[in-house]
């Protein structure tokens, strides 16, 4: 049987505020257990939460990039559930009014639909040795958002692929944002999925299956792929899906139930008395988003439509914000954004993949880059002289100078050096007059560029010979 | 002179004017504590408060001169003070030390204060005699045989027993209040917000107000002077101005107007408080105070849907005591699960098991319109219905218990017969606004009485202008 799937996604991003969301203690990664915390974020007796504003800002933020509406009115509330990394055995978060309602995010051709970011607070961690359980509330209070995609209106999320788009995407989002850092492994984004499927065409949902716990894009594939073959044995073979959450494995690369519908948590949600409802005036949201910097999707029509982009080589600059600031910064040193960006997609992605950092000024690569368009340099020895400053405080004019490969060379110069190669090669230019073979033209300018020791710029050399052998 | 006798504010004037030292004030009272032991109203006196009271001679000696300089106070056993258990008189808590200070004891300390012991309660403040402490009861000063009231009970007894001049209870539904005129002293529940919650355990965290008790007026103004006042580690406290209480007492009462609300009256009847009331609106027109009727008109209900948003409120904020962190655990505990429910069944005391029961109850899924919607809807009625009433007054009165302390152990065993006997205190935390008891009248079996005079929100100056002029006027009788 062919079935629809509906897929929906709640996916959490710690913000990187300075400070925790309801408490000073700094919002920062601790390697000592228990060390950046306060009666607040350890919920001893009588602590009481206060809002971090910043926090607030931020989820405004990430709201108005995905083109949310902000509500006027936001209210914080206590879900109530025993754990031990949940010090206060409860979790302010938020359920009646979130900060954000109603936005978007575009997926390959779809727009799919948001219903809410909320703003709230993180558990701590437990950790397992032996027989022993420790905590570590380092992370409790530090402040996230959730955002749940509405899987009750078109279009739906519908595969694997859409769903990893969709979270690269939203990922993309918040880090030009600035609201988030996203650094998956992490754990600084983490994403609950659920699925659901129906047969193909009807309009009445399936029974849902929540999977949590679904770190790393990589395995979120997996876990969709595999729990939408189970549902699609299950009811093939005319059984029933049960409602139920389950607990992805990674190692095993399988699912197994952590809780069916009767034992699922009542969370008993009601109002936070110790804290206000928080106004947002329309004069808020405004100054929010006059501070707004572009989101990935304005930039790339910026680089497509301004500065004539393929789409291929704004998507490769956009993966990266890094990459991307820093080929704006080099823009403003150097407008030349076609030649520039070929520099990005070649060189300088070349050099850090895997994670590392771009080594070089801007002022030294758009030199390179610059005396390159102005033909002053040789692509070839360009290439090594970035080599060569990568990651050192050398200047790329001085070395290039140092080492004699500036295109010094006189056109007259070079004119003469072609003359003479054709004398000398005569049988072979007699072959070319033939053949018109362009392996032979590459020979002559090789000879040229070897006795020019490289500075001569081959497609002038080049464009020499055609003319002077036609 | 009789040092255990006199007010705060005489003790800090001596201590100033040096014609006593705190070494001598502190020694007079830990001897009138011991004397007073029986009684139980406290369950710690702190072994360093002599110390205390030589470090502060010595402060004194060198100019300083703080509003409570040397002045010994009892804290509920709900407030963190630094280093010293806080029990909550609670088994699940005997042994937990404060970590840090609660914003009402770092006031105190600024301004010279000597905290000499904590004081016995209702466990988690849920009840109103404190025979719901896991210490034991406290007994009634005027009759060994009754209760104290509560849950500030020890705070109450403490102070009309002349073991300090002042304490602090905390009101979530009558807590300071009740037990005061039980007691025969004052007890003032200021407004919602005027006293930072921080470092008080929370009961009902939109009902809790720190309260003061006091042997007189000034001195509970006084010490509304110190505590009240915006903290920014409490966002419900707020940044309303606070008054120059102490010296607006003597103003007068040119001008304010008494509200008796007829639903007041009317539930009176039949209860032994009826005929204090009807004294008490004599008493104030003979004095020349103008008393008008005003209505309100579902204050009856109040108390069902107070025990809604107290116990809902009250399951989520113990719900952190779980045996986990640094609360007692059970030693029988082989799981998570069972760490849970075994520190808590053994743990917890009978009333606030079952006020977590209801608690949680009314908040479940399929029940949560029905009852906290319900409640809360029912409270923003009650407000509207208050700020009508004060349209036509300046002050409401009404009594502050249905009759005088009972005997220990005579409470019924239903607990909504008791939960009724707050009809009079609880809509006033509902409503958020300032309420004080003061000392009026007589039961029929001599035991003392009270009446409450309440205000709008952030209007403690004219109560205290009212207390004050009622107090000077009964003194000359």
């Amino acid at each position: 049987m062919q079935y629809d799937v509906v897929i929906g996604l709640e996916v959490h991003a710690e913000l990187n505020t300075a400070s925790k969301v309801f408490c000073s203690c700094k919002n920062e990664y601790s390697k000592e257990p228990n060390s950046n915390c306060c009666p607040v974020c350890v919920g001893l007796p009588g602590a009481l939460p206060v809002l971090n504003k910043k926090a607030v800002e931020s989820t405004i933020r990430a709201g108005l990039a995905l083109g949310f509406e902000i509500n006027n009115t936001a209210i914080f509330e206590r879900k109530n559930y025993f754990y031990p990394d949940l010090s206060k055995a409860y979790q302010i978060s938020q359920l009646e009014k979130p900060i954000c309602i109603n936005g978007h995010l575009r997926v390959f051709d779809k727009d799919i639909p948001i219903n809410r970011i909320h703003l709230e607070e993180d558990a701590g961690k437990l950790i397992h040795e032996g027989s022993k359980t420790l905590i570590d509330y380092n992370r409790g209070g530090v402040p996230l958002i959730e955002l749940v995609t509405d899987a009750l209106k078109e279009p739906h999320i519908e595969t694997a692929d859409e769903a990893i788009e969709f979270l690269t995407k939203l990922r993309q989002v918040y880090i030009y944002a600035g609201v988030a850092d996203c650094e998956i492994e992490k754990g600084q984004m983490r994403a609950d999925v659920n699925i659901s499927l129906k047969p193909k065409g009807s309009d009445k949902f399936g029974t849902k299956v929540e999977m949590k716990n679904l770190m790393g894009f990589k395995s979120i594939h997996k876990a969709i792929e595999y729990e939408i073959e189970r549902q699609k044995e299950i009811l093939d073979d005319g059984g029933v899906i049960e409602q139920e959450t389950r607990k992805w494995d990674f190692e095993k690369g399988e699912s197994y139930t952590l809780r069916n519908k009767e034992n699922a948590e009542d969370y008993r949600y009601f109002p936070d008395p110790d804290l206000l409802a928080v106004n947002i005036t329309e004069a808020d949201i405004a100054r929010i988003r006059e501070t707004l910097p572009l989101t990935p999707s304005q930039i790339k029509d910026k680089y497509m439509n301004e500065f004539g982009l393929s789409e291929y080589d704004a998507d490769v600059i956009l993966a990266d914000k890094n990459v991307a600031d820093f080929y704006d910064e080099c823009l403003d040193i150097y407008m030349q954004p076609k030649s520039v960006a070929n520099w990005f997609t070649t060189e300088i992605l070349a050099r850090i993949k895997g994670g590392s950092a771009i080594e070089v000024s801007k002022e030294n690569l758009c030199w390179i880059i610059k005396a390159v368009d102005d033909k002053k340099l040789q692509r070839v020895p360009a290439k090594d002289l970035l080599s060569e400053i990568w990651g050192t405080d050398l200047v790329a004019e001085d070395l290039a100078k140092s080492k004699g490969i500036m295109s010094d060379l006189s056109d007259d110069f070079v004119f003469g050096i072609v003359d003479k190669i054709i004398a000398e090669k005569s049988d072979v230019v007699a072959q070319y007059k033939d053949t018109q073979d362009p392996k032979i033209l590459n020979f002559l300018v090789g000879q040229v560029m070897k006795e020019t020791r490289g500075k001569a710029n081959a497609a002038d050399v080049m464009d020499r010979i055609k003319d002077k052998l036609k | 002179m009789d040092i255990i006798k006199l007010t705060a504010r005489e003790i800090r004037e001596k201590i100033i004017q040096k014609e006593l030292t705190c070494v001598e004030v502190v020694s007079a009272f830990l001897a009138q504590i011991e004397k007073c032991k029986e009684y139980n109203a406290l369950l710690e006196v702190f072994d360093d408060a002599m110390d205390l009271a030589r470090e502060m001679d010595k402060k004194v000696s060198e100019g300083f001169s703080g509003k409570l300089a040397g002045v010994p106070v009892v804290i509920k056993d709900n407030i963190l003070y630094k280093g010293k258990i806080m029990s909550c008189a609670s088994k699940l808590l005997e042994n937990y030390v404060a970590q840090y200070n609660s914003t009402v004891v770092d006031r105190m300390l600024e301004e010279g204060a000597i905290i000499i012991g904590r004081a016995n309660m209702d466990e988690f403040a849920m009840g109103s005699s404190t025979e719901n402490s896991a210490f034991g009861v406290t007994h009634n000063p005027v009759d060994y045989n009754r209760v104290a009231g509560g849950s500030s009970g020890g705070s109450a007894c403490a102070v009309a027993l002349n073991m300090c001049p002042i304490a602090l209870g905390t009101d979530t539904g009558g807590s300071v209040r009740q037990p005061a005129s039980y007691c025969g002293i004052y007890g003032l529940k200021p407004t919602y917000g005027r006293i930072s919650r921080y470092g008080v355990v929370a009961y009902g965290s939109s009902l809790d107000q720190v309260g003061v008790f006091a042997r007189n007026v000034e001195d509970c103004a006084l010490m509304l002077e110190v505590l009240a006042g915006q903290d920014c580690k409490d966002e419900t406290s707020t940044n309303d101005l606070v008054d120059e209480y102490v010296e607006n007492c003597a103003d007068g009462v040119e001008g304010i107007t008494v509200g008796v609300p007829k639903e007041i009256m009317d539930i009176t009847e039949g209860m032994p408080s009826r005929e204090n009331l009807k004294q008490f609106i004599q008493f104030l027109k003979d004095n020349g105070v103008k008393v008008v009727e005003v209505s309100i008109k579902d204050i009856a209900l109040s108390f069902p849907a107070y025990y809604i948003i107290a116990d809902s409120e009250a399951a989520s904020n113990l719900a952190r005591f779980d045996g986990v962190k640094y609360t007692s655990r059970s030693d029988s505990a082989t799981n998570l699960q069972e760490i849970y429910k075994k520190s808590r069944s053994e743990g917890f005391g009978k009333e606030v098991k079952n006020r977590i029961m209801l608690g949680n109850y009314v908040l479940s899924s399929g029940y949560f319109d029905a009852y906290y919607k319900k409640a809360l809807n029912f409270r923003g009625l009650l407000v509207s219905q208050f700020n009508e009433a004060f349209q036509h007054c300046d002050l409401i009165i009404a009594p502050t218990t249905i009759g005088e302390a009972y005997f220990i152990g005579s409470k019924p065993s239903d607990p909504v017969e008791t939960y009724k006997e707050d009809v009079f205190t609880v809509p006033i935390n509902m409503v958020q606004i300032p309420s004080l008891n003061i000392p009026f009248g007589k039961g029929e079996n001599g035991m003392p009485l009270g009446m409450q005079l309440m205000a709008k929100k952030f209007n403690e100056n004219t109560i205290f202008k009212m207390a004050k002029f009622i107090e000077d006027k009964r003194g000359q009788e």
